[in-house]
C-alpha cells in the first residue's frame, strides 16, 4: 500500500525515486549529506536497505532521527577514513559533491568504502542556464540551480558533460546515467535539456 | 507530544548479592562481597521484558534518578529525562537506575561496613573499575529477569558505563546511549582527578582514609568538590551565571568571598561535603581514569555489532571535549555499527547533558523508538 501508494506517484522527488529503482534490495547504503533523510528513509522503507547518513546540518540530524534513521553528525569529507574496504554496496553523493573542496579524494575514499556510487548534480550546462548567461549576463539561477551568486552553497558549478570527462579522466566505469528534466527523464541532449544528472560509478 | 510528567513517589530498594564464598572478583582480580546495590525502577517491565532501560550515573550520582522520596521537595538527578512522556518515557518502558559499587549512596564502598571487621572499609575497600561497576549491575539486572536491555544510557561516567556493557555484554545491550563522556580518560582529565584526589588526600582529617568516627576530610572534599564544578561548566556559561558580579557590591579588601563566583563554589563545596563520602570519591575518580575501551576494545568481536548507538557531546564540554565522543564514533565506523552522533549546540560544558533537555529529549525519544518498534509508517508523528 505504502509502497504503491507513495513510490511512483510524485510525492516523492525524481532523483530518489530513481535512486530507489537503482538500489538492490537489502543493500547496504551510505548518503554523504544525506539532508533530512528523505532519501535513507525510502531506500530503508522501499528497498529494506541498511542505511547510514552522514550530515553537516544539525537541525537535519534531528529530521533524520525522528525517521529512525542512524546519521553521523559530520563533515563528509572528513569521515570516510575509519571505514574498512567495501563497508557498503552504495555510496551515495546527491546534491553534496559540488558542495565538496576535494572532489578526487573524496570520489576515491567513496569508491574504496562502497562498491559504487551514487552521484547527483545540478547540470550547469542546462539550456535556460546558457540563455541566462548569455543573454542576460548574469550567473545562471535555476531550479536546480536556485542560489544567488553570493549565497549559493555550491563549490563546483559542473556539466553533464564534465563529469563525463572527469569519469573518463579517473577511469571510473559508468554504469548508469540518468538525466532529469522537471517531472521525467529527459532522453535527448542530457548536456542541454537536463537540470539534473544521475550517475552510478564504480572502479 | 503526550503531557510530561512525573513518576512521584519513588523508594529506593536494595540488592544483595555476591555473599561470601561467592564473593564478586573484580577486575584487580581482588574479591568484594557480600555486594549490594541501592536501585530505582520507574515504569512497568513489558510481559516479555524487552523494554528495559539501564540508566547509570556519572561521579557523584546516585540510583534516585526520578521522582521525589517520600517528604522530599528535590527531585532526582535526572528529572527532566525521566518520567511520562519524557526523554525516558515511562509509560512505555522499565527504567532502572543503580548506584554504582564504591558509591556512598546505598550500594557498598568504602564507607560500607566491612564483614571482617565490622567497621568501614576504608582504604581496605577494594579499588573498582568502571567494568566492576558494571559486572555488579549485570548481577542486578539478572535478579530483575531481564535477558537483554532495550537500551544503556548515562551522561559522562554514566556513558563510560555504558560503553563497558557494550565490551563486556554486547549481546544483552539493544542499544546504547553514551553522553559527553569518552573511550579513555586523556591525561588532562587524569590530572584533574589527581588534583582532586590530592586535595582530598591532603587535608590531615582524611586520616589515611580513616576517618570514620571522626568527621570527614570537608575542607579537602569542598575543595575538590570546587575544582570539579568549574570543569563542568564553560567559560561562557560561569560569564553569563556570574560574570565579575560582586557579592556586596564592592571589594572587600579580605579572602572572604568578593565574587559571586567564589561563593557559589564554596556553597556548592559545602554542601557537597554533607552528602558525599569523600573515600568514595577517590574510588570513583580512580575508576574514571583506568577506563579504556581503545583500539578496539569497545566492540571485541569484529564487525556488526548487535548494539545500536546514540552518541551525544557538547559544543562548550572543554571536560569531554567533542573529539573525545567522535573517537567513539571513529570506532563505531571501524565495525560497521549502527550509530548515530550529534554533537548538539550549548553554552553549559559537561554540565549541559543534565540541563539540555528539549534537543537530547527529540533525539532520545526517536533513537529509543526505533530501536523498539522498527520504522513507522507516519514516522515519528505520534512521538512530535
Amino acid at each position: 500500500m505504502w509502497r504503491t501508494a507513495m513510490i511512483w506517484n510524485n510525492a516523492i522527488r525524481l532523483d530518489h525515486r530513481i535512486i530507489c529503482r537503482i538500489v538492490e534490495p537489502g543493500a547496504r547504503v551510505l548518503d554523504l549529506g544525506c539532508g533530512n533523510g528523505d532519501l535513507l528513509y525510502l531506500l530503508a522503507r522501499e528497498k529494506k536497505a541498511r542505511v547510514q547518513g552522514i550530515e553537516m546540518n544539525e537541525s537535519a540530524i534531528y529530521e533524520c532521527v525522528k525517521k529512525g534513521l542512524s546519521v553521523f553528525h559530520g563533515d563528509i569529507e572528513a569521515g570516510l577514513a575509519e571505514y574498512p574496504d567495501r563497508s557498503f554496496d552504495y555510496v551515495i553523493l546527491n546534491q553534496s559533491l559540488q558542495e565538496v573542496k576535494k572532489i578526487d579524494g573524496l570520489v576515491k575514499e567513496a569508491l574504496r568504502i562502497g562498491g559504487k556510487i551514487i552521484v547527483g548534480f545540478p547540470n550547469f550546462a542546462f539550456l535556460p542556464a546558457r540563455l541566462m548567461l548569455f543573454f542576460r549576463g548574469k550567473a545562471p539561477i535555476t531550479s536546480s540551480l536556485p542560489y544567488r551568486w553570493y549565497d549559493t552553497p555550491n563549490l563546483r558549478f559542473l556539466s553533464v558533460t564534465d563529469f563525463r570527462g572527469f569519469c573518463r579522466e579517473k577511469k571510473l566505469r559508468v554504469l548508469e546515467a540518468h538525466y532529469l528534466g522537471k517531472k521525467k527523464e529527459t532522453p535527448f541532449w542530457p548536456n542541454l535539456l537536463a537540470r539534473n544528472a544521475l550517475f552510478v560509478v564504480a572502479k | 507530544m503526550t503531557s510530561k510528567g512525573s513518576v512521584g513517589i519513588v523508594k529506593t530498594e536494595y540488592f544483595t548479592f555476591a555473599e561470601p564464598p561467592d564473593e564478586l572478583v573484580l577486575e584487580s582480580e581482588r574479591t568484594l562481597g557480600p555486594v549490594t546495590l541501592a536501585y530505582e525502577t520507574y515504569g512497568v517491565l513489558n510481559r516479555d521484558r524487552s523494554n528495559a532501560i539501564l540508566i547509570a550515573h556519572a561521579l557523584s550520582g546516585d540510583a534516585h534518578a526520578a521522582g521525589f522520596h517520600e517528604g522530599e521537595s528535590t527531585p532526582g538527578w535526572w528529572e527532566a529525562m525521566i518520567g511520562p512522556g519524557k526523554a525516558f518515557d515511562t509509560d512505555r518502558y522499565f527504567v532502572i537506575c543503580s548506584n554504582v559499587i564504591g558509591g556512598c549512596k546505598g550500594s557498598t564502598g568504602p564507607s560500607s561496613p566491612n564483614p571482617r571487621t565490622g567497621k568501614p572499609y576504608g582504604l581496605d575497600f577494594p579499588v573498582i573499575t568502571i567494568a566492576d561497576m558494571v559486572e555488579a549491575q549485570r548481577h542486578l539486572v539478572d535478579h530483575l529477569g531481564i535477558e537483554q536491555l532495550l537500551c544503556v544510557a548515562g551522561g559522562s561516567m554514566g556513558g563510560m558505563q555504558a560503553l563497558q556493557w557494550v565490551a563486556s555484554h554486547g549481546a544483552r545491550v539493544r542499544s546504547a546511549i553514551p553522553i559527553a563522556t569518552a573511550l579513555k580518560h586523556s591525561p588532562q582529565q587524569i590530572a584533574f582527578d589527581e588534583v582532586v584526589r590530592q586535595s582530598i588526600m591532603a587535608d590531615p582529617a582524611w586520616r589515611q582514609g580513616d576517618y570514620y568516627g571522626y568527621g570527614q576530610p570537608e575542607k579537602g572534599l569542598a575543595v575538590a568538590r570546587m575544582i570539579g564544578h568549574i570543569t563542568f561548566m564553560s567559560d561562557q556559561s560561569m560569564e553569563e551565571k556570574f560574570s565579575r558580579r560582586l557579592r556586596n557590591g564592592q571589594y572587600n579588601f579580605h579572602f572572604a568571598p568578593d565574587f559571586e563566583v567564589e561563593g557559589y563554589l564554596r556553597n556548592r563545596g559545602d554542601n557537597f561535603v554533607r552528602r558525599f563520602d569523600a573515600n568514595s570519591y577517590l574510588y570513583i575518580t580512580k575508576a574514571m581514569d583506568y577506563f579504556d575501551l581503545s583500539r578496539g576494545r569497545l566492540i571485541p568481536d569484529g564487525r556488526f555489532p548487535a548494539t545500536r548507538f546514540l552518541v551525544i557531546s557538547f559544543k562548550s564540554d572543554w571536560l569531554y571535549p567533542s573529539y573525545q565522543s567522535q573517537d567513539i564514533v571513529r570506532e563505531l565506523k571501524t565495525r560497521q555499527a549502527d550509530a548515530t552522533y550529534c554533537e548538539l549546540p550549548s553554552t553549559y560544558g559537561h554540565d549541559a547533558f543534565l540541563l539540555e533537555v528539549e534537543e537530547q529529549t527529540t533525539l532520545i525519544r526517536h533513537f529509543l523508538d526505533k530501536t523498539f518498534n522498527g520504522y513507522h509508517v507516519a514516522h515519528g508523528d505520534d512521538l512530535e
